[in-house]
């Protein structure tokens, strides 16, 4: 029994213990402080499913050598693209969504290669340069979100009647297309995002198999030593720019899945800091700078965004003021900086 | 014979590293105004013998060393090299160590600068003395002028020549006032021949005024040229002090490289040995491997042979695998099976039936954060698609991981690798079982020519036998072409059939293994057509 205990806190690692005890801690205070278990709980589920994917977006890159992908908001943007294109087009429910991944997917593979192509340029510094490809991206989309020609009422600003709006509803178009397939509601505030769960575990399986095949096992190869991958015939640029779409794609499908849930479309600054949580998520689930696992998007996506909801809401009642926001900001950045010094004890 | 008290004396200088002994009661002494040659192998003990000498932090560190240094008859044990220093020794490393962006006559007088008096020193003490440039010209210039050579003492070191970098280094040594022993680690390895000779005569010169020098040299004509006396180290043994006049190249030569294990040669004497057709042809492949350039080589390998490639380190033997097999920019022809194949694409030279265990274990040969069984199975998975398990009429190509962890068994099982399992991570494993790793990856591709870059290096005598033995055995078993480099020249003589020796890049002459290990010697020093036997042409050995 002690040697079984000894074994999974060897592992689990010790940080994702201690985070899972506090987070179980929030929920045993939760009812006592006046703050509804069930619907916590079911806050808590329905984060994990919109954020699922994104997280899983770092996996690809992680595996190939390529670092953590920070430059996650260029797949965003592809995304946003394809949701902004099917709710012009305006063909409403699940449709509209799978029409939005459509247009989706093909941009974020062409953006995807690009990335991948500088990346390949600059090998050793891919996650400084991958977070400032994500930030000029996100600057360069603000002027084009102004100037794309899209016409949809519901999407552009009413004084000047062209330009996008900064926050656009789905409402009416494909809210919770996957959220509401299948979906379970016990009482009036638990309810589980069913078919969000089967979308994300599908997800899961692809990109776990993936990394079955013979090109996964390559690009983990190339992760490992790329010079043992290049001795053995491998085209390490190629496999690299291979990981780095996949990323992406994920990334524009992560986005997607999270506008569905979520409500509304974040044009502009939105995707700007998008990167983090995602990356923060698959380091707190014990990843590292170059191995990342299915387990460790599970966990970490589970541990951050359990976190994420409760602390705000527990600590709000406590202390009888509304800071939620504050917290929020505190505790996910907190979070970061844990995971990055984290990382960087990984490296040594 | 100079008479009195020498300069430096060394007595019974032991040396071990971690129960690994490199040097043995080595002994030898210096007189003012003396150039001693030492001259040995790689790995003989020459450096180490320097080291203790200077006072390097790295002996120290390992457990400090046996026996008496004497200066001017007085015992002496350095600490650091600032005691050497201070003692009046002078060392001009094999690498530079020099400032690119600063001029010859700040790099000469670097930390010694002559210094000019101002108010602000009256407040902020020495620190604030600026440099008397004037004066440090001049004493560039004397030392500059001692060497005899023409060399601007205001020329940038990044635009200067190697030959006059390696002045530069040996002009600071000389502006030290003290020094009065200066030992050079080979510098003239990167000299071409006028600015070696120029080198030779200025060192004759600091001899003249009482420094004494110790070379160490590849060259040995420039030993004999230039050098009093010299000093023979093979295996941490001093094997001969000889004053140069009484002794020629092909004696130093045999020195060096003369074993008196001559039965561990040529093994299966007598027994016939049947090679077939020229299986791997080279014509004038150049390498560009940093400090292994292999720069004109053209050799013919037959099907079924053993083929060693020796020479001293940096001399390109290790090159040519490697350009042959594409990690290293090269150029030329590769012919196998008479075919010419993709020069610069591993994948190509994979594909022809060609495998590689790289010298480089750690850096190239291993995935060492993951388990041994994809190390052993990655290269035949992705070049042959074995361990795959093709789903949906081959659109899915799965791998297939019992069988990688059932052919890893049998690879642990026939190699007697030592770890817990086939999931054992690879840099859990010692350099011996690593070894064993590589060489089942390569076999695990069932090569027709497999290259094998320096295999025992690094690993302890069992493993080293193992490796051997298992080297000889898939070369009978399976009439695999072996190609072996390895910097050991009797290993290369237990093992191959022909040996190619490769000096600055090109092949000076290949002979049979059974050759006396002196025609192996002068080879390795260059002296090509001087020794007994005319090289071999391919076929003419033991095939």
């Amino acid at each position: 029994m002690k040697e079984k205990l000894q074994s999974f806190i060897e592992n689990a690692g010790w940080p994702r213990i201690i985070i899972g005890l506090f987070l179980l801690s929030l929920f045993i205070a939760a009812p006592f402080v006046g703050v509804r278990l069930d619907a916590s709980l079911s806050d808590t589920l329905v984060r994990v499913g919109m954020n699922g994917v994104l997280v899983l977006a770092m996996v690809p890159m992680v595996q190939s050598g390529c670092g953590l992908n920070f430059g996650l908001p260029l797949g965003i943007i592809a995304g946003l693209l394809g949701a902004v294109t099917s709710i012009q087009i305006g063909i409403t429910g699940g449709i509209g969504f799978l029409i939005a991944m459509a247009i989706a997917v093909p941009l974020a593979v062409v953006f995807g290669w690009m990335y991948g192509q500088l990346l390949n340029r600059v090998k050793g510094d891919e996650m400084m340069i991958a977070t400032y490809v994500g930030f000029s991206s996100v600057a360069l989309m603000c002027m084009a979100w102004l100037l794309l020609p899209y016409t949809s009422p519901t999407m552009i600003w009413g004084y000047g009647g062209s330009g996008l709006r900064t926050t656009i509803s789905v409402e009416g178009f494909w809210l919770n297309a996957l959220s509401k397939y299948l979906h379970i509601q016990i009482g009036q505030f638990f309810y589980i995002p069913v078919g969000m769960y089967l979308f994300f575990g599908l997800m899961v399986f692809l990109v776990w198999g993936f990394f079955r095949t013979k090109t996964g096992t390559a690009i983990t190869a190339v992760g490992s030593n790329p010079e043992f991958a290049r001795a053995s015939g491998i085209d390490v640029d190629k496999m690299r720019t291979i990981s780095v779409v996949l990323s992406t794609v994920l990334g524009a499908i992560g986005i997607l899945v999270y506008e569905q849930s979520f409500g509304f479309i974040q044009l502009y600054m939105g995707p700007f800091y998008m990167a983090f949580p995602a990356v923060a998520a698959i380091l707190l689930g014990g990843a590292s700078v170059n191995k990342a696992s299915m387990m460790n998007v599970l966990v970490g996506t589970f541990l951050f965004q359990g976190i994420l909801t409760m602390t705000p809401s527990v600590i709000n009642s406590v202390m009888q003021t509304d800071m939620s926001e504050v917290i929020r900001i505190i505790v996910s950045n907190g979070m970061i900086l844990y995971a990055l010094t984290r990382k960087v004890m990984v490296k040594r | 014979m100079p008479e009195g008290v020498p300069l430096l004396k060394m007595e019974n200088i032991g040396k071990e590293f971690f129960g690994n002994r490199v040097l043995y009661d080595v002994s030898f002494s210096l007189m003012p105004g003396e150039i001693m040659g030492l001259v040995g192998e790689n790995g003989a003990g020459k450096s180490t013998l320097m080291n203790i000498l200077f006072g390097m932090s790295v002996i120290q560190e390992t457990g400090g060393y046996e026996g008496k240094i004497f200066i001017d008859g007085e015992e002496k044990t350095f600490k650091d090299p600032f005691d050497a220093l201070e003692a009046g020794i002078g060392m001009v490393h094999q690498e530079f160590s020099l400032i690119p962006g600063f001029t010859a006559t700040e790099n000469i007088l670097l930390n010694r600068e002559s210094m000019k008096y101002n108010p602000l020193v009256e407040v902020f003490g020495d620190r604030f003395k600026t440099l008397d440039r004037q004066d440090m010209q001049k004493r560039a210039e004397k030392a500059i002028d001692t060497l005899g050579v023409a060399l601007d003492p205001d020329t940038l070191i990044s635009e200067m020549p190697v030959g006059h970098k390696q002045f530069t280094e040996i002009a600071r040594e000389i502006d030290r006032q003290k020094t009065r022993l200066l030992v050079l680690d080979e510098p003239t390895a990167v000299l071409a021949e006028s600015e070696a000779t120029v080198l030779i005569d200025a060192l004759k010169k600091l001899a003249a005024q009482g420094i004494a020098i110790i070379f160490i040299s590849h060259r040995l004509q420039e030993i004999i040229d230039l050098c009093d006396k010299i000093v023979v180290l093979r295996d941490g043994r001093v094997i001969q002090e000889a004053r140069t006049e009484n002794t020629n190249v092909r004696q130093i030569a045999s020195w060096m490289v003369g074993r008196q294990i001559s039965g561990e040669a040529c093994p299966d004497e007598g027994k016939e040995r049947t090679c077939g057709d020229v299986i791997l042809k080279t014509e004038h492949l150049w390498v560009d491997m940093p400090g292994e350039t292999v720069r004109d080589v053209s050799i013919e390998v037959r099907r079924g042979e053993i083929f060693g490639l020796g020479g001293l380190a940096g001399q390109g033997k290790v090159g040519i695998p490697n350009g042959i097999m594409g990690l290293y920019i090269s150029g030329g022809k590769v012919f196998v099976r008479g075919k010419e194949i993709k020069l610069n694409d591993p994948a190509a030279s994979l594909n022809e039936g060609m495998a590689f265990v790289s010298e480089d274990r750690r850096g190239v040969g291993l995935l060492l954060d993951e388990g041994i069984d994809w190390n052993i199975t990655f290269t035949a998975m992705q070049i042959q698609e074995k361990f795959i398990k093709k789903l949906f009429g081959g659109l899915i190509k799965w791998r297939d991981d019992k069988a990688v962890t059932k052919c890893t068994e049998d690879f642990i099982k026939a190699l007697e690798i030592r770890c817990t399992g086939p999931k054992q991570r690879a840099v859990e494993l010692s350099g011996g079982n690593q070894q064993k790793v590589c060489l089942a990856k390569a076999f695990a591709v069932a090569p027709e020519i497999l290259f094998v870059s320096e295999p025992t290096r690094g690993i302890d005598v069992g493993a080293k036998k193992l490796v051997l033995d298992t080297l000889r055995r898939v070369n009978e078993e399976s009439g695999t072409t072996i190609i072996m480099t390895s910097s050991e020249l009797e290993e290369l003589r237990s093992v191959c059939d022909r040996i190619a020796i490769i000096n600055e890049g090109r092949v000076s002459g290949i002979l049979p293994a059974c050759s006396p290990a002196e025609e192996f010697g002068l080879l390795m020093l260059g002296h090509v057509g001087e020794g007994l036997a005319e090289p071999v042409p391919a076929g003419n050995g033991r095939c």
